[in-house]
């Protein structure tokens, strides 16, 4: 039976569904769905990890296995360093380029290296928003209230306080570079409402925000005399010795070799871990969203946070198979679209919080009552026809035209049908622990974006994550130029990969696994 | 995720040709391969055994490194699409676009006197246009760019940055450029001095930045930060 035979049931049972009122759960019944079905909560996805600085500590297996891998570097790689700079930015989204332009504006030397592709990152695919406390209502206290009440109370206060307060500064910083934001009638920035805040606090270009920052800061980092290295894979970090962190070793993707560059401060911006495809979930990331900073900042002995939780978004899309994993806009829900089961049922209150309608998602599913695509993946409808059934013919066309747009582009037309949709991988909580300058447990290493953590607790609020990076990029880029400025060259050496290979092979794990990724392995082989 | 063995087959609403996929013949830069129908052109490349990391990003549809060209069955034109983005048929041909040495002009956004005069200084190339359309057609994202290159010459900054807001930079406007222009460079230039030059600045932005800076903040920031943790749960409990 095709997609489309199955969906007849949505169209035959709106009517009734539409009288229906689901209430939300009550807290007790909440915990023990959350408990059972959500990904964060499957003791057997997780696992201590064996040694290092989070020795015991628990994580998913997937993220235990890269950080307990062995580099790829030999022990006896020259390491001339190729290139020479004040400071070497590593990945090239939206914290890289902006740690990469506040480090040159002032005055440092500047190395950026990216696996993909200047800008290829999350950052260009985020469509929400930024949160930014501008509304005469709203205020930097209340932005870092919400923030906390989403986080589950478990944020770093002092990094949160610095977010919420640089907020208005960076938008005023990113309109100065041509950033386009929506704008009211009297001129002023126009603001959004997003999940979990009180306030409307949300900047936005239409629905590419990220699209629309990431074009700016690139072509600003090309006017600028940024070196630049594309394609080269960050595999190894170096230190002096004595725990300073002085540069990193690279692959050249085009010709695999390695080389090494040395830099008196190393700012590392390399993003999330979606494409390691935790617990087997699809992912919204891109492709290079594979952790890599987490495993070379954790050999050099830097202290991780919160990795043991990470965002699922409810509505990932199921089908048609080419959108896989990408974000249906909560949006749809807000305005009244049902989840609806293979059976033709509502199942939870769709404006519950995000864990508990993932965690019910994933039951149905679980339970047998998901449905099937040709290329074998599950999911639940969401009933978008119903928006316009509710508000008047052209509701989701004129509120959500990115979203029509995508489907129309696989001749599927969510005005008439509904889709198909399961959570999806969309964001690591935690990571590289770091103070308000941005700066790890190791010394001169800087981490900024979502690769380093505390700031959002166990639970990101929708928004944040493009303020993050703009405040944490500015903060670690200003202060490790005016260090790195200020310094001699430290030497280059491979000492902690001698301590850490030692410490592997003592424990009986050493060569198993070789880390970073650096990509998922979707290459089919010959069987 | 995949629990198949646990699942109650009664309960189950599948399809039938979850376990045998249709194949379809493709030919990816000019070699035959069977693939299963529907999956993406990026797909296709790993199905059929490729190592591929140039001409990868977000798989998304926004990052634009997937530029390709692509032919169906029969039909002599040829097409562009982002290769995340399109699912394969039967007969398709395709390759991935390499990159294109386009050539980006230099500039301190900030410090432009006169930018739209500037552009013909900047992008010399910009007003010799000879209105082929070829741009428009090879956009995947089905912006009229012959006519945003045109309004940007005629100094309408405003229309373009609005025209141009979906353009992902895949570049596939700029090799078919017989004038040697490079539209969506041309385009960012003029969006980004649209918003630096043209757009008013929001009034609002600039107090609250003043209230922050002058501690407007300062004495519910102290209270808030000496609370303990059931304290600042009830603060958080209070939040409609």
């Amino acid at each position: 039976m095709q997609v489309e035979a199955l969906q007849d049931l949505v169209h035959k049972t709106r009517e009734a569904r539409r009288k229906q009122t689901l209430p939300k759960y009550p807290p007790h019944e909440r915990d023990t769905l959350i408990r059972k079905y959500h990904p964060d909560f499957r003791e057997s996805a997780y696992r201590p990890i064996k040694f290092g600085p989070n020795a015991g500590d628990l994580t998913v297996r997937e993220l235990a296995c890269l950080l307990e891998g062995d580099s790829p570097v030999p022990a006896d790689l020259d390491l001339t360093p190729a290139h020479s700079v004040d400071v070497l930015v590593i990945g090239g989204g939206g914290a890289g380029c902006s740690a990469a332009l506040h480090a040159y504006a002032r005055g440092a030397q500047v190395l950026l290296a990216t696996k993909l592709r200047l800008g290829d990152s999350n950052t260009v695919m985020a469509q929400g928003g930024m949160q930014v406390a501008i509304a005469d209502e709203d205020s930097p206290v209340q932005h870092f209230l919400d923030t906390l009440k989403g986080g589950h109370m478990k944020n770093d206060h002092q990094l949160l306080k610095v977010m919420v307060e640089e907020g208005p500064s960076i938008a005023r910083w990113l309109l100065g570079l041509g950033v386009l934001f929506d704008r009211d009638s009297d001129g002023n920035l126009h603001v959004k409402k997003g999940g979990g805040s009180s306030k409307p606090r949300l900047l936005t270009c239409s629905d590419y925000t990220g699209l629309e920052l990431m074009r700016v800061l690139k072509d600003e980092v090309l006017n600028q005399k940024i070196q630049l290295l594309e394609f080269s894979a960050a595999v190894e970090l170096l230190s002096d010795g004595n725990g300073t962190c002085t540069g990193a070793v690279f692959r050249d993707l085009d010709n695999n070799r390695m080389f090494t560059v040395a830099a008196k401060a190393v700012i590392l911006a390399t993003g999330g871990i979606g494409r390691l495809h935790i617990q087997g979930f699809p992912t919204s990331n891109h492709y290079g969203a594979t952790g890599d900073g987490l495993t070379l900042a954790y050999r050099l002995g830097a202290k991780l946070l919160q990795i043991d939780t990470f965002q699922y978004h409810p509505t990932g899309a199921v089908y048609p198979e080419q959108l896989l994993g990408a974000l249906v806009t909560e949006g749809i829900r807000s305005e009244g679209g049902q989840l609806v089961n293979g059976k033709g049922e509502r199942f939870v209150n769709e404006l519950d919080t995000r864990d508990v309608v993932s965690s019910s998602i994933i039951r149905e599913c679980e339970e047998g009552r998901g449905v099937r695509t040709a290329t074998g993946h599950l999911g639940v409808w969401l009933d978008t026809p119903l928006l316009d059934v509710e508000h008047g013919a052209g509701t989701l066309e004129k509120h959500f035209p990115a979203m029509v747009r995508q489907y129309k582009r696989y001749k599927l037309d969510i005005t008439k049908d509904p889709v198909l949709i399961y959570p999806t991988l969309h964001y690591q909580n935690g990571g590289v622990q770091i103070d308000v300058n941005g700066e790890s447990g190791i010394k001169n290493l800087f981490v900024a974006g979502e690769a380093s953590g505390g700031l959002h607790g166990r639970n990101r609020l929708m928004g944040n994550s493009l303020l993050d990076l703009m405040v944490f990029g500015k903060r670690s880029g200003t202060e490790a130029a005016s260090r790195a400025t200020a310094m001699p060259q430290g030497r280059l050496t491979l000492d902690h990969l001698t301590r850490f290979r030692a410490e592997a092979k003592k424990r009986g794990i050493a060569g198993s696994v070789t880390s970073p990724m650096l990509f998922p392995d979707y290459t089919r082989r010959e069987t | 995720m995949d629990t198949g063995k646990e699942f109650d087959k009664n309960v189950l609403l599948d399809q039938e040709d979850v376990l045998r996929p249709k194949m379809v013949t493709v030919e990816i830069a000019g070699k035959k391969y069977e693939v299963p129908e529907g999956i993406t052109v990026i797909k296709a490349l790993w199905y059929s055994g490729q190592e591929v990391y140039r001409g990868i990003g977000c798989l998304g549809g926004y990052c634009g490194a997937c530029a390709t060209y692509y032919r169906t069955k029969d039909d002599p034109k040829v097409r562009t699409c982002l290769a995340c983005s399109m699912a394969v048929e039967d007969g398709m041909s395709f390759s991935m676009v390499a990159p294109f040495p386009a050539r980006k002009a230099i500039y301190q956004i900030g410090e432009l006197k006169d930018p739209k005069q500037d552009l013909f200084n900047l992008y010399p190339e910009a007003p010799l246009c000879r209105n082929c359309n070829a741009c428009t057609e090879a956009c995947p994202q089905g912006i009229d760019v012959r006519d945003g290159v045109w309004k940007a010459v005629f100094g309408d900054f405003k229309s373009v940055s609005e025209m141009f807001m979906d353009c992902v930079m895949c570049g596939l406007c700029v090799p078919v450029c017989i004038a040697d222009i490079a539209p969506n460079l041309v385009a960012l230039y003029a969006s980004r001095a649209q918003g630096v030059h043209f757009n008013e600045k929001p009034p609002k932005l600039q107090s609250r930045i003043e209230e922050i800076e002058q501690g407007r903040y300062a004495s519910e920031w102290d209270k808030l930060l000496k609370m303990d943790e059931p304290q600042l749960k009830e603060v958080c409990a209070a939040i409609k």
